[in-house]
């Protein structure tokens, strides 16, 4: 493996791939929190060339964090199928990346090669492509999935309805609720992040709704995003659940973390499939987002991109309905300004759909990142291009529970009818039958609450 | 996103729904205040432009709603921007601006400087940690947990060694809040430590601080407790909170988890001056219990 580059006159050579990969990472506050970043850009670019020239098979031979010591590189590695990574193994990082952009290579010839690839040759060639490479690359790809209805198509941008309340107000949720329906928004999931993780509460805020979406027979999915251990207990206790949630890491000890491991989402995965109410086969959703292993202490070295796509790994397992990187919401010691967060937004996208997830995201940012509403409409109107499966919908983007900001019920609107995009099929049935859309456009009732009522 | 909530952002939520809940007594309280303004005259003659748009009450826009009534209902339930209406598939005007307000005090805050007279008023001198600038602040919270060398020698010099409490305040992630709360939650601690028959050593400012630059603190000065007065991360909702994290003898390698806070501090949540009351017992609980954080019993 050639870990040097004759580059501006000198070599540099580098001592692993480790520091091969984090170093040939775009700028991210994170990977210089983690003291691993490159130094300047002309270090940055010579591990980018390095990195060019290395195979596939390199970087399979030398694991990052090693199987033996940690599960997710155990999930990753079991998953790779050994005859497509034969085909493969010879290829250079600068080959897969002009393979995926060939005008040949379709969404077919993608869905198969991604069968021989881990998370780390994914990660890899992400750090080779540039922004509008990473949107043309994830633009082929189409991963359809279902729970109640299908989402995922191409031409179809799905929206999560997320009426969260600073007290958990059964009453203020439902306000929300109606709000982002009447705008066409909800067809992703009905996803509520709870304040009081309880069985209880969890419980209630499921069947509230599931009654709604009975009574007005909308086509979608509910779900609460309570700790994956509450979501069990409510589930077992009869709550009402299409499914169920957990946020990943990519790291052992950074899922130990967020309380969980493999063999708890397994137990999660059995429960769901036989107590759950979704009809699948696709009942998880899954959260993700660059950083959250340096936040837990649990990233071993390696950069935040390469680690997000190895919670990827572990959630392909799993056959999500829907994964999202909640991009922008750790915070700027993380990824500090807009610009690292739509690198960011388009690096995880990308490296998801390869690895063939149902990829949405949570286009946002904190009160203390350098960004604003506008940083947010670009990036939105970028993953829209690319194929995104689904945005979060929010009044206003202004999330009055979680304090941060995401997208509105307008801009999921807004970008259906600006990027000729049209909401989830069974979805838009409702809609019409509802009289709140007519030919994939609002009709004059859209954005009235009160017709739920 | 990690759906565990702690406590404290639990409280912070609770409160902002409470403030909602009490928007009329808030304003009477606001007017109250303003009463005991040292310069009523001139608080009077500004004109509150910005307060409008942004503390003004919410008002549905659907034109023609198929429930009057029931509009009234939902906007009455949530904080959440509903009812807000649109233009094609855009929002109005006014709630766009609205917003941008909001965001615009939040980021404020964050860039914000604490006027220097405000901290004379209380005679607090100014150390600075290894913040830098705001950008580094932001990307290096590491850097904001150590005070300098000069720092250092300044608190060594003009502070009294081993104090039974030290007060420290600090900008953190809202230089907003120490201007906003400070005139009210000082001197009401002051009062609630005197009549507790505490005593407080020397005060000072630290510049660029994040909530563990208590531990190399402690080890300067040695207190019994330290209470550290710093601004929070701002949210729309407000940009003036202030938290006040408390702990019993901080030292370098005090954990999360042995200190107490209570955050949420503003004209909308916990009044100050009701705060640094209750920072006073709170204080005064650790000392006679010789602990703080999770062991603390209040």
């Amino acid at each position: 493996m050639k870990l040097a580059a004759a580059a501006f006159g000198r070599t540099f050579q580098f001592k692993d791939l480790k520091e091969v990969m984090a170093k040939a990472n775009e700028e991210k506050s994170g990977d210089q929190l983690a003291g691993i970043a490159a130094e300047d850009a002309k270090e940055r670019m010579a591990a980018k060339l390095v990195l060019a020239d290395l195979t596939l098979g390199d970087i399979r031979e030398h694991p990052l964090l090693p199987p033996e010591t940690d599960e997710v590189s155990r999930v990753i590695e079991e998953a790779v199928n050994e005859k497509i990574f034969a085909e493969v193994r010879n290829w250079t990082v600068a080959e897969l990346r002009e393979y995926l952009l060939a005008q040949s290579t379709g969404n077919e010839e993608i869905r198969r090669i991604s069968r021989g690839l881990n998370s780390e040759m994914v990660a890899a060639v992400a750090k080779l492509m540039t922004n509008l490479d990473l949107v043309q690359a994830a633009s082929k790809i189409e991963v359809t999935t279902h729970c109640n209805i299908t989402i995922g198509q191409r031409g179809i941008l799905a929206g999560r309805a997320q009426p969260n309340h600073p007290t958990d107000s059964i009453p203020g949720m439902t306000a929300s609720l109606y709000e982002a329906l009447s705008y066409g928004i909800g067809d992703a999931v009905i996803g509520i992040n709870p304040v009081i993780d309880s069985a209880d509460s969890v419980k209630a805020i499921l069947a509230t709704t599931k009654e709604i979406m009975d009574k007005w027979r909308i086509p979608t999915q509910n779900c609460v995003l309570a700790h994956i251990k509450t979501q069990m207990k409510a589930i077992r206790s009869g709550a009402p659940a299409d499914m169920v949630f957990q946020s990943l890491a990519g790291s052992q000890d950074g899922n130990a973390a967020f309380g969980i491991d493999v063999r708890l989402l397994d137990e999660a995965d059995e429960l769901i499939r036989r107590e759950g109410t979704g009809t699948g086969p696709n009942l998880w959703y899954f959260e993700t987002g660059q950083g959250s292993e340096l936040s837990a202490e649990a990233h071993h070295g390696i950069d935040q991109v390469t680690l997000e796509s190895r919670c990827y790994g572990l959630a392909r397992k799993y056959k999500p309905f829907i994964v999202n990187t909640v991009v922008g919401f750790i915070g700027p010691e993380y990824l500090y300004d807009s610009k690292q967060v739509i690198r960011a937004g388009l690096e995880d996208h990308f490296m998801g759909k390869l690895q063939q997830l149902p990829m949405g995201v949570d286009v946002c940012y904190t009160n203390h990142m350098k960004a604003d509403q506008n940083d947010m409409d670009n990036l939105a109107v970028l993953l829209a291009a690319a194929g995104v499966n689904y945005i979060i919908g929010v009044p206003m983007a202004d999330d009055c529970m979680l304090n941060y900001q995401s997208t509105s019920y307008h801009d999921i609107a807004t970008l259906r009818e600006t990027m000729r995009l049209r909401p989830a099929p069974a979805f838009e049935q409702w809609l019409e039958r509802m009289g709140i859309m007519e030919n994939g456009r609002l009709t004059k009732i859209a954005g009235d609450p009160t017709i739920f009522m | 996103m990690n759906p565990v909530i702690p406590i404290d952002q639990l409280v912070d939520r609770v409160m902002a729904e409470l403030e909602r809940k009490l928007a009329p007594s808030n304003a009477a309280t606001a007017q109250t205040a303003k009463t005991a303004n040292p310069m009523p005259d001139i608080a009077a003659a500004l004109p509150e432009v910005a307060e409008s748009i942004t503390d003004g009450e919410r008002i549905a826009h659907v034109p023609d709603p198929k429930w009057e009534e029931g509009l009234g209902e939902l906007l009455a339930s949530t904080p959440a921007r509903i009812g807000v209406w649109r233009c094609g598939t855009r929002p109005l005007t006014k709630e766009v601006l609205r917003f941008r307000c909001d965001h615009a005090a939040a980021i404020d805050s964050v860039y914000g400087t604490v006027d220097s007279s405000l901290l004379d008023e209380f005679g607090l001198f100014t150390v600075e940690t290894r913040f830098g600038n705001t950008e580094n602040y932001l990307k290096r919270p590491d850097m904001g947990r150590i005070v300098t060398d000069e720092g250092v020698e300044r608190i060594r010099s003009r502070c009294a060694a081993k104090p039974q409490v030290q007060v420290v305040v600090s900008d953190g992630l809202s230089a907003n809040a120490v201007e906003a709360n400070l005139r009210d939650v000082y001197p009401s601690l002051m009062d609630s430590l005197q009549a507790y028959g505490l005593s407080a050593g020397t005060p000072f400012f630290v510049r660029g601080g994040r909530v563990a630059v208590m531990d190399p603190i402690g080890d300067i000065l040695q207190p019994e407790v330290l209470v550290l007065l710093i601004g929070e991360r701002p949210g729309l909702v407000t940009s003036q909170s202030m938290s006040a994290y408390m702990c019993y003898r901080p030292r370098r390698g005090t954990v999360e988890s042995d200190r107490t806070v209570i955050s949420n501090i503003h004209r909308g949540g916990t009044p100050p001056v009701e705060a640094g009351a209750y920072i006073g017992t709170v204080l005064k609980k650790m000392l006679e219990q010789r602990t703080s954080g999770v062991n603390l019993e209040l």
